[in-house]
């Protein structure tokens, strides 16, 4: 718009910059910027990562600036609140001229203003004013006639006045939305915080302990918080993060989770998460079963219910406690729950036991990249072949993660799988440890023997670390040397307590210890020569403390074949890995009852309908804007000539078009004047 | 396209329209025949709908009224060699060699990057047949796109019949959607406004995005199908995807004219182009076509994520910077239509507005963490 020409008052001059396009184009830019910090910086993470990251200062800074949840701080709504406030006002001020140009045809147009028009010509025909409304209507175009003082008559003609009407959907979607948006935003919260009547409660407190101040009740008209619920347990609150803490926000109705389901596809990839719930007005008490899939939510009472995760609910497990401390006492049993804790006594020292989640699927990707080591042409005929995703994924069973803190606090965390996994053709359990939660876990093979037990590493394991057995192994094993005449008979009393002698070495510290004697006390050329001597006595011995554990467990004696042998072979190593354990005992998840949890994130949005209200007018505004055009067509009939005018909001190509068609129908009848 | 034609407009339908839509009639109730048994009402009404969407396109657009049978009869055939067996694919001759899925892709790459070349040619030595090879090769590049996605489609059922879905669900599948659309979405501007010359640079942003095909191919191996996982098991997605890429390829496709504007205006290659104000006319026109799928897809998007993660509208990167594209489009017609903004300063915007499209479409996915993680690459 053009400034007037009288002086403006402050105010007016303030109305026009509001409403003015430099303005809104400007808002459009800051709003643009502004926009992308939140998606740079993650947001609504739990203050002490910021803290960790930023450092003191930057945190500080960072969050007074409100960085941390950009889009619902004070800046950036102010922001929105113009760019309403903006479209508004421009709606206010362009508004009455569009609907009165809209309405109008303007037939009183002077003759000079038709004459300056860019399509503009005057032909020397007589057109009668039938044949002219003819040529109007046939071109789908109302008109309004008027009759100047000079006796000529005027048509003016238009059609596309919905381009008009596009601006006004356009821009009234665009305050709408941001209407509908602010209706479901966290305004109320913020007050509320602001105020004091609303504190986010930072402590880590049971449900029914969290008091009044930072509970919502279930009147509130617009939340989205989450809950975790376990298998045949209900909740009738959820949780929102709000800033430092969270707030409880109460529910009308109480949710039962009956059953999680979990489903993959043959790839392992993960195919269906679903949760059977059963919802319960808390006024009527009726009862409302269904199943909530992700995409799939369920609505009651105007909540939307939906699939948001899904984890373990505290299951029962059942485990077998290996004492690594004292080898020889029997294996026992130890009931316990996940995500629980309980103390345990081992050794006469008090522990206590944290279990942490038990996952009864773990899909892995087996697979190594299918491209490496590929020629060209392996790769051109890969390419074209049709084929489903090769990832390898597959499931490797149940595992479980426990801490075992002592009595000083100190705590090592495991994690054990319980079902074979296949390495290099042989069966082993796996078992990691670490102890610190920062570092990755340190994972040991455990060799399975025929029965797929453990049971046979920890006999062999026991009897490496029992000194009383050592005679009667280093008497085998010495036999079998002469035997094979490995060594004379003069060297047999030596050879036997050099194998007493590793066997304790090895029972002590592993290798480790054994390379360690050999740094200290062997000469740096000679190191290599003995450390081979050493092995093979010790994969000779092996399978001699093998078949004493085996008899004096009373069992069978093992055949001696490859298999076997490789058993022995990796247990050594096994063994000694087991001393970086350092853990008084070994758990083995013998079995659970799985009990899941599901995490169901709720919302009512009642600016929703709103939102999509104003997303629908959004849509059919542009729509009439850019692809309805508004033409105006002047007819001046006077005698003898006829003037032509058009105009369009838009300068292209088809009015040309236009102009030359409607100049063409006239023009056989007459030549230019 | 104007909806207020001189005449309605179904007065302006001549026989061919008539005849296009009784073959797009007899094919959707021969389908209905054969399948409908086994439909339920929704799948009636998507039945209809895509046969009435194509009969309309069909109307509004000559060329889509071979261009679409072409490349249904190429995939049927590719249906019919399959015979219900994807061993097959390694087996027949002509799927392996020519139509199935990742045939028909590799083709479509070759005869893109042949396009490209034959229409640099046709520009430099304003060869108009030339250009016509050049389209020509352009139209063929499309309709083994289109025809290696229907297809893909059918192999995905053939995989296992719960891995089957649309193939508009990854990075790989979308790049060839996009290569797809923009191709076709430049060959009706260049034939209505009869500007052949601009392939030369249109072709180079379909070039690059096969480029980025072939690396994905051959390096990432992402050519493999994978089922959905469930939070794209949605209804929404086989409308929200390609609605967003209409949406892409239109502003790629006005970016590139934009720099094709910028060269003719500053006098390079200007006594070969067409006139600078017709290029800007047709940046005009692919942006508010883009602008308005954009604005869809971003509605629909909203509406697809109060179904899946609880709300229509939760600033997730991908949300922000559709917003972010949103605005700056937004701004772009305003200024051109309000204040009357032509020329170089638009050009210069359209092709920035490239950028921050580009940064939406993949940068997101490769910088940032969001809900829309399995667009990763």
């Amino acid at each position: 718009m053009k400034s007037q020409k009288k002086p403006a008052s402050p105010g007016y001059r303030l109305y026009e910059l509001l409403s003015s396009m430099r303005f809104a184009i400007g808002l459009l830019t800051i709003l643009s910027i502004a926009s992308v910090i939140g998606t740079v910086l993650k947001q609504n993470e739990p203050y002490p990562n910021y803290a960790f990251e930023f450092g003191q200062f930057w945190f500080k800074a960072f969050e007074y600036l409100g960085l941390y949840d950009v889009y619902h701080s004070a800046w950036f709504l102010t922001i929105l609140a113009f760019l309403v406030i903006s479209t508004t006002l421009c709606i206010v001020r362009n508004g009455p001229g569009f609907l009165r140009d809209m309405k109008g045809f303007r037939e009183k147009a002077a003759e000079g203003s038709l004459k300056a028009m860019k399509h503009s010509r005057e032909l020397a025909v007589s057109l009668d004013e039938a044949q002219a409304v003819a040529l109007i209507q046939q071109r789908g175009m109302r008109y309004k006639r008027s009759q100047r003082d000079d006796g000529s008559i005027v048509l003016a003609a238009k059609k596309g006045s919905g381009s008009k009407l596009g601006y006004f959907f356009a821009h009234i979607a665009m305050v709408v939305i941001c209407i509908g948006g602010l209706m479901d935003g966290n305004l109320p919260l913020k007050i509320g915080e602001l105020t004091g009547s609303i504190v986010p409660e930072t402590r880590e407190l049971p449900q029914g302990q969290i008091p009044a101040q930072s509970r919502l009740g279930a009147n509130n008209l617009s939340f989205r918080g989450s809950v975790t619920v376990v298998e045949n347990k209900s909740a009738d609150v959820i949780f929102m993060n709000s800033g430092k803490g969270y707030l409880v926000q109460e529910l009308p109705f109480i949710v039962t989770l009956k059953k999680f389901h979990v489903d993959y596809y043959s790839n392992g990839m993960p195919k269906l998460f679903a949760s059977d719930i059963v919802v319960t007005d808390k006024a009527s008490g009726k009862e409302t079963p269904a199943t909530v899939k992700v995409n799939h939510p369920l609505i009651v009472d105007g909540v939307a219910i939906y699939q948001a995760s899904f984890g373990d609910g505290g299951s029962p497990l059942e485990l077998k406690a290996w004492n690594l401390a004292q080898p020889q006492s029997a294996a026992s049993e130890i009931k316990g729950v996940s995500l629980n804790s309980q103390p345990l006594r081992v050794n006469g020292q008090d522990y206590q036991l944290e279990f942490g989640d038990l996952r009864v699927f773990n899909i892995e990707n087996m697979g190594k990249r299918e491209a490496d080591g590929k020629t060209l042409q392996q790769r051109m005929h890969d390419v074209r072949e049709v084929k489903q995703d090769t990832k390898n994924l597959k499931n490797v069973g149940p595992s479980i993660t426990y801490k075992l803190r002592d009595s000083h606090g100190q705590a090592r965390e495991f994690h054990h799988y319980m079902a074979p996994m296949e390495q290099e053709g042989a069966l082993y359990q796996i078992a990691g440890v670490r102890s610190e939660v920062a570092q990755p876990f340190q994972y040991l093979r455990i060799p399975l023997d025929d029965e797929l037990k453990i049971d046979s590493f920890m006999r062999l394991q026991a009897a490496l670390k029992n000194p009383a057995l050592y005679d009667e192994i280093a008497r085998r094993t010495t036999a079998k040397a002469m035997q094979g005449a490995a060594i004379s008979p003069a060297m047999e009393k030596q050879f036997g307590d050099s194998v007493k002698w590793i066997l304790s070495r090895f029972g002590e510290g592993g290798f480790v210890a054994l390379e360690k004697f050999l740094d200290d006390k062997v000469p740096a050329d000679k190191r290599q020569a003995i450390a081979q001597t050493y092995i093979k006595i010790l994969q000779g011995a092996v399978i001699d403390v093998m078949a004493v554990a085996q008899e004096k467990a009373g069992l069978k004696p093992w055949t001696q074949d490859e298999k076997h042998y490789r058993f022995l072979l990796d247990s050594l190593v096994t063994v000694s890995a087991f001393n970086d354990y350092s853990a008084p005992l070994y758990l083995e998840l013998q079995g659970f009852d799985q009990v899941q949890s599901s995490g169901l994130q709720m919302t009512r949005s009642p600016g929703k309908n709103l939102v999509y209200l104003g997303s629908l007018m959004l849509v059919i505004g542009i729509i009439l804007m850019f692809y309805v055009r508004e033409v105006r067509l002047w007819l001046v009939l006077r005698a003898g000539s006829v003037r032509v005018a058009m105009s369009s909001n838009r300068h292209n190509r088809d009015l040309d078009e236009d102009f030359d068609k409607i100049v063409g129908a006239l023009s056989p009848r007459a030549g230019e004047v | 396209m104007e909806l207020l034609m001189q005449q309605p407009f179904y007065k302006r339908l001549n026989l061919g329209d008539w005849l296009f839509a009784l073959f797009i009639a007899v094919v959707t109730g021969y389908t209905f025949s054969l399948y409908g048994s086994r439909m339920d009402i929704y799948e009636d009404l998507i039945l209809l709908g895509s046969g009435a969407g194509i009969v309309a396109l069909g109307w509004f657009w000559g060329n889509w009224r071979w261009f679409f049978p072409l490349a249904g009869a190429m995939s049927l055939l590719a249906i019919q060699l399959y015979d219900h067996n994807l061993a097959r694919a390694g087996e027949s001759f002509g799927l392996k060699y020519l139509l199935s899925s990742q045939s028909s892709f590799m083709w479509m790459c070759t005869l893109f990057f042949l396009a490209t070349a034959v229409y640099w040619a046709g520009l430099l030595s304003r060869s108009a047949l030339l250009n016509r090879i050049a389209s020509g090769l352009t139209w063929a590049a499309a309709a083994f796109a289109l025809a290696g996605l229907f297809t893909r489609w059918y192999e995905s059922y053939l995989i296992a019949p719960d891995v089957g879905r649309i193939p508009v669900s990854n990075l790989y599948e979308v790049f060839i959607l996009f290569c797809l659309i923009t191709a076709l979405m430049y060959l009706y501007y260049e034939a209505k406004f009869a500007a052949r010359q601009l392939g030369a640079f249109v072709l180079l942003v379909i070039s690059a995005a096969v480029g980025f095909i072939l690396w994905y191919t051959f390096d990432r191996q992402a050519h493999t199908i994978q089922p959905l996982i469930p939070a794209l098991q949605s209804w929404w997605m086989k409308i929200h995807v390609p609605a967003n890429f209409v949406g892409y390829g239109a502003f790629a496709l006005s970016a590139m004219l934009g720099v094709a504007q910028l060269l003719a205006r500053r006098g390079i290659l200007t006594d070969k182009l067409p006139k600078a104000e017709v290029i800007d006319e047709m940046m005009y026109k692919a942006i508010s076509v883009g602008f308005l799928f954009f604005t869809i897809a971003t509605i629909l998007g909203a509406m697809w994520a109060a179904d899946a993660w609880g709300g229509y509208w939760s600033w997730d990167p991908k949300e922000t910077w559709a917003l972010i594209v949103w605005l700056n489009y937004a701004a772009w017609l305003h200024v051109r239509l309000v204040k009357g903004w032509r020329g170089e300063p638009l050009a210069w915007w359209a092709v920035i507005g490239l950028l921050v499209t580009t940064f939406a479409f993949i940068g997101v996915n490769m910088f940032l963490s969001g809900l829309h993680s399995y667009g990763s690459l």
